[in-house]
């Protein structure tokens, strides 16, 4: 264990791309002040017939996603008891932590009378029918599920060897929590869009089958952004990286993805919604791309061999979150029409948020693995 | 003890999705028709485009004219919008010389909110700012309750409830069938100034009687049409039943609405979809309660991880046992 065990990675805090981050940071908080005097209409390009736009599509559906590499490396480590990922079950926590925060926070931005928010969680407001308060709740509630699982962290900055000792005795409830509530809401992700019906182009109105598609996705993605942060974070903070545990977990989201696959075109042939993916229109072009890029993995994944190559991992980490990415926004934004005479792209303000928000994240992820005992050490001390 | 857990891990994981994705246990089916339900029967061949109802309509709701003439005249909204609750709109194809023919002719058609017997808004809201009254079933919206989440306007298969994103403090606007006017003996300020009776109030029984009337009727043949509100007042006035398509919009579309409509050019040229039987709240709440009903199947999902992770948390998080990991 004790090569396992984690330790901060210190380092200076003032680098030229942490001082670029923070500006991009404090642009979006400018932009956001402005919205909130003036409305969404004045920095978005939000309208009847697209209400929701990159803040609901991106940084809530798309971000939630690739914020489950701490969902997913707890479902391995704690539940299938695969001890030997244990390495990344901090990291992984960590990005989800941050990724689904700020995800939280999107929705304050976004909602447009955002000091009744409260209602949600209300007796007698509440919807218990609507998808999206299933979602809402079960988000929120995953956020302070993962910051209880986190602490073990702070405490041990702080020294605090008693109340950690008893924190563990009740930390399996919280990972089992944990892992519970992703699964329920990064289904019910899917489930949102089962209402719009035919407002959805049949290559993404999967009914049903929209909760499964979007947790196989979600626990795909959690894999690849763990892959993924850990070959940033060796270039970055020129650390050695984990890559016969990396090849191990490749070979795991081989098979999955494999499965989700399958299930995705078996509906597809299944609802006679394949047709349409051989018309001349943007659906079918973003189809194609979205789907090449969940079928490429698979061929580069395909042998033991492959999965031992780092340069092969990255690459497909990085097609699997381009896939689960475009999976969302075709389903949320391409793929939804309401009627003749509406579109939508991001304003720049809108873009500018976004990326103001992801710049953050990335931010605060620096400034927490370099002062808190995050990484493991035996890798730390290789820097 | 390792293989052991994992697999069963996965079988019983396995069995709660295969469970949860099976039949669905809680089928809801689509709601029922209220017992007093109120409505709109709107028959887009008694309509001469005045727009008496959208003015009348401004009014009775204290909403602002919009502009879409160079001169700011008067109120000329093309849709409805956050300012702007009923339009009548118009259908042309060719010459437009002919009316309420789909060839060479033109129709109007209004849009306005259906008062869907199961609406997709109020399944979506997650703040019960949508509710629809349970004697009269008309749908109505709750500006103090609302979170301004716009999930009710990307939901409604109609495209009504819209928002107004240009305000700082915004709110949901739709039409909520006059109902602010009932208590001083008003009903809808549309039906009420229609000059021709071709917006009409009243109870969804009798509209639809009303309704099946016309249908029945020859072309051609001697008509009376009721004005303004079915069971109040008389203002009928003879004239001659007009080509009708053979279909009564919202009798069936969606679950059934309480404004059902007549015309005699097919209804998908006027921008009413088709639309399946089946409301899209039944399925959406259908998969929701088979996945979550009771909390049945996430407390005992939570139950079985928190024992499996509880053995595994042991072996492979004790920093003090340098034996294990
Ligand atoms: S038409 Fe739309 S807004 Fe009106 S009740 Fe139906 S779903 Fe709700
Ligand atoms: S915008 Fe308001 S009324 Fe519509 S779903 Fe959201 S909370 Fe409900
Ligand atoms: S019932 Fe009232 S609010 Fe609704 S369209 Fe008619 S006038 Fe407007």
């Amino acid at each position: 264990m004790a090569e396992h065990a984690a330790a901060p990675l210190g380092g200076r805090l003032l680098t030229p791309v942490t001082v670029l981050l923070g500006a991009l940071a404090a642009v979006a908080g400018i932009i956001l002040l402005f919205r909130f005097f003036h409305g969404l209409g004045a920095v978005t390009n939000l309208s009847d017939g697209y209400p929701w736009g990159i803040w609901i599509a991106y940084d809530v559906v798309v971000g939630s996603a690739l914020a489950c590499g701490g969902y997913a490396i707890a479902l391995l480590v704690y539940i299938f008891n695969r001890g030997e990922y244990h390495p990344l079950v901090r990291p992984a926590l960590l990005a989800s932590l941050f990724g689904y925060t700020l995800a939280g926070a999107s929705v304050i931005f976004d909602l447009g009378r955002w000091w009744n928010v409260w209602h949600i969680f209300w007796p007698g407001y509440a919807q218990p029918n609507s998808v999206m308060f299933e979602v809402a709740v079960c988000i929120t509630a995953y956020i302070f599920v993962m910051w209880i699982e986190f602490s073990p962290v702070f405490l041990e900055k702080l020294g605090m060897k008693d109340a950690r000792r008893k924190l563990s005795k009740v930390l399996f409830f919280f990972i089992a929590l944990g892992v519970v509530l992703p699964s329920m809401h990064q289904s019910s992700l899917g489930s949102l869009l089962v209402i719009f019906g035919r407002q959805i182009h049949p290559l993404w109105q999967a009914g049903w089958l929209l909760p499964l598609l979007y947790l196989m996705t979600a626990v795909l993605l959690g894999f690849a952004v763990v892959i993924f942060e850990a070959a940033a974070a060796s270039t970055g903070f020129r650390r050695s990286t984990e890559t016969a545990i990396l090849a191990r977990l490749s070979g795991l989201m081989f098979w999955l993805l494999a499965a989700y696959l399958v299930v995705r075109v078996a509906d597809l042939v299944l609802r006679g919604a394949l047709g349409s993916a051989f018309a001349f229109s943007l659906e079918a072009v973003m189809f194609w791309l979205e789907m090449i890029a969940f079928a490429l993995p698979l061929l580069l994944l395909g042998s033991r061999a492959a999965r031992a190559r780092p340069s092969r991992l990255f690459v497909s980490a990085v097609l699997l979150m381009a896939g689960g990415f475009l999976l969302r926004i075709n389903g949320f934004l391409v793929g939804y029409q309401t009627g003749d005479g509406w579109h939508y792209f991001p304003a720049l303000p809108e873009l500018l948020v976004t990326i103001g928000l992801i710049a953050f994240e990335v931010l605060a992820y620096i400034v927490f693995v370099r002062r808190l005992p995050v990484l493991p050490r035996a890798a730390a001390a290789a820097r | 003890m390792d293989r052991r857990n994992f697999l069963k891990a996965s079988a019983a994981g396995g069995g709660l999705l295969a469970a949860g994705a099976g039949t669905p246990a809680h089928a809801r089916g689509n709601r029922e028709v209220p017992p007093e339900a109120l409505g709109l029967l709107y028959d887009s061949t008694l309509c001469v485009g005045c727009k008496a109802c959208v003015a009348a309509c401004k009014q009775a709701n204290g909403m602002p004219p919009e502009f879409s003439t160079e001169e700011h005249l008067w109120d000329t909204p093309l849709d409805i919008s956050g300012r702007t609750l009923n339009v009548i709109k118009v259908y042309r194809s060719g010459s437009a010389r002919n009316k309420d023919r789909e060839q060479d002719g033109y129709a109007f058609i209004k849009k306005s909110c259906m008062h869907c017997v199961d609406p997709s808004c109020i399944s979506a809201c997650p703040v019960s700012a949508m509710q629809k009254d349970p004697r009269t079933g008309v749908v109505s919206y709750d500006k103090d309750a609302c979170i301004g989440c716009r999930y009710c306007v990307a939901a409604c298969p109609f495209g009504v409830p819209r928002f107004t994103f240009e305000s700082a403090t915004p709110q949901i606007s739709k039409c909520q069938l006059c109902r602010h006017r009932w208590k001083d003996g008003g009903y809808a300020a549309c039906a009420e100034v229609c000059p021709t009776g071709a917006t009409l109030y009243g109870r969804l029984t009798d509209l639809k009687q009303e309704a099946a009337r016309r249908l029945a009727a020859k072309p051609g043949a001697p008509m009376v049409y009721p004005r303004g509100r079915l069971g109040g007042p008389d203002q009928s006035y003879p004239g001659v039943s007009a080509a009708y398509v053979q279909h009564l919009y919202g009798e069936k579309e969606f679950g059934g609405t309480q404004m059902v409509m007549l015309a005699g050019v097919p209804f998908e040229k006027l921008g009413y979809p088709g639309l399946p039987p089946v409301s899209d709240a039944s399925s959406s709440e259908t998969l929701q309660h088979t996945l979550y009903g009771g909390l049945v199947m996430p407390v005992a999902f939570l139950g079985l991880l928190s024992w499996v992770a509880r053995r595994n948390v042991k072996s492979a998080d004790d920093e003090e046992d340098p034996h294990h990991g």
